[in-house]
């Protein structure tokens, strides 16, 4: 069993987040496509819309976990 | 029967003119997707956006109940206006799609407490037992858990939650589903004023004006 605490270095908790972040994976697909399909009709507009969607989304998600480590950096 | 219009380039091949879209009956078109994801705009004959939406939403919600071992979709008490209905808010979300929302609670109208599931369900979407439960560890240790779904929690950190949020998100996304099927595509389209921007700033106007 892993104690994770303000500790435990970055090549412990990174790996241990990427393998959680795959759950995301599915559910940024399955959003960007449904969210699109509420805003065209047709099949080409949609799928543009999902990857622009999903793109925001992982740049947006990245952006954050990149902040939250730099304020646990700071923090240590 | 309704119609939804598209604005003036938007199909493909673009075209001048606005494009309509019929929508059939909407309030049976939206009953029916929030009883299944997509049955609604295959009622309307929207097949390959029906099929999308069962695809997605269905298929987010089937993975959250496999993540979950199927025992992340339950209700807390069938009385909808109370308080304790809404401390289980996910079932709330969950509601949105029809078919899931209707075993849940069924089985918690036959028997709040978890005890005596409908013999048609068996534990299917069942509330959980309040009472404290034995659980063996990962060390082979006996130990007790308050109630059911502390035990859920512990037996399938963290597809648990990872699967009730699943649900959850399907739920929540269904809502737009049946948006979508009373109401057709929220399409923004060009207003006068930008038809007009675009046409001061083509080179056909440029040619035009010297």
């Amino acid at each position: 069993m892993i104690d994770l605490n303000l500790d435990t270095p970055l090549t412990v908790l990174l790996p241990l987040a990427i393998v959680n972040l795959w759950h995301a994976v599915p559910l940024i697909v399955s959003v960007s496509l449904v969210c699109a399909a509420t805003r065209h009709e047709l099949m080409t507009p949609i799928l543009h819309h999902a990857v622009r969607f999903a793109v925001w989304v992982l740049v947006f998600m990245g952006v954050f976990m990149c902040l939250l480590q730099l304020m646990q950096y700071l923090a240590s | 029967m309704a119609k939804s219009t598209l604005p003036p380039g938007y199909s493909a091949p673009a075209t001048d003119d606005a494009v309509e879209i019929e929508l059939r009956s909407p309030g049976i078109a939206a009953a029916l997707a929030w009883l299944l994801p997509g049955l609604g705009h295959v009622y309307q004959g929207r097949f390959g956006k029906g099929l999308l939406f069962f695809v997605c939403v269905f298929g987010t919600f089937l993975y959250g109940m496999l993540l979950g071992n199927g025992r992340v979709v339950y209700a807390a008490t069938p009385d909808v206006v109370s308080r304790e209905f809404l401390q289980r808010w996910q079932f709330a979300c969950q509601a949105g799609i029809g078919v899931a929302a209707i075993p849940a609670y069924l089985q918690v109208v036959h028997d709040p407490s978890g005890e005596d599931p409908l013999p048609l369900l068996g534990s299917f979407m069942a509330p959980p037992r309040k009472r404290p439960l034995p659980i063996e560890d990962d060390s082979g240790n006996m130990t007790t858990q308050p109630d059911e779904v502390a035990k859920w929690t512990v037996d399938w950190h963290p597809n648990f939650e990872v699967g009730t949020m699943y649900t959850v998100i399907a739920g929540l996304l269904n809502l737009l589903v049946i948006c979508d099927a009373y109401a057709g595509p929220l399409v923004i389209g060009h207003t006068a004023s930008d038809e007009e921007d675009e046409d001061a700033d083509s080179p056909a106007s440029s040619r035009r004006q010297s």
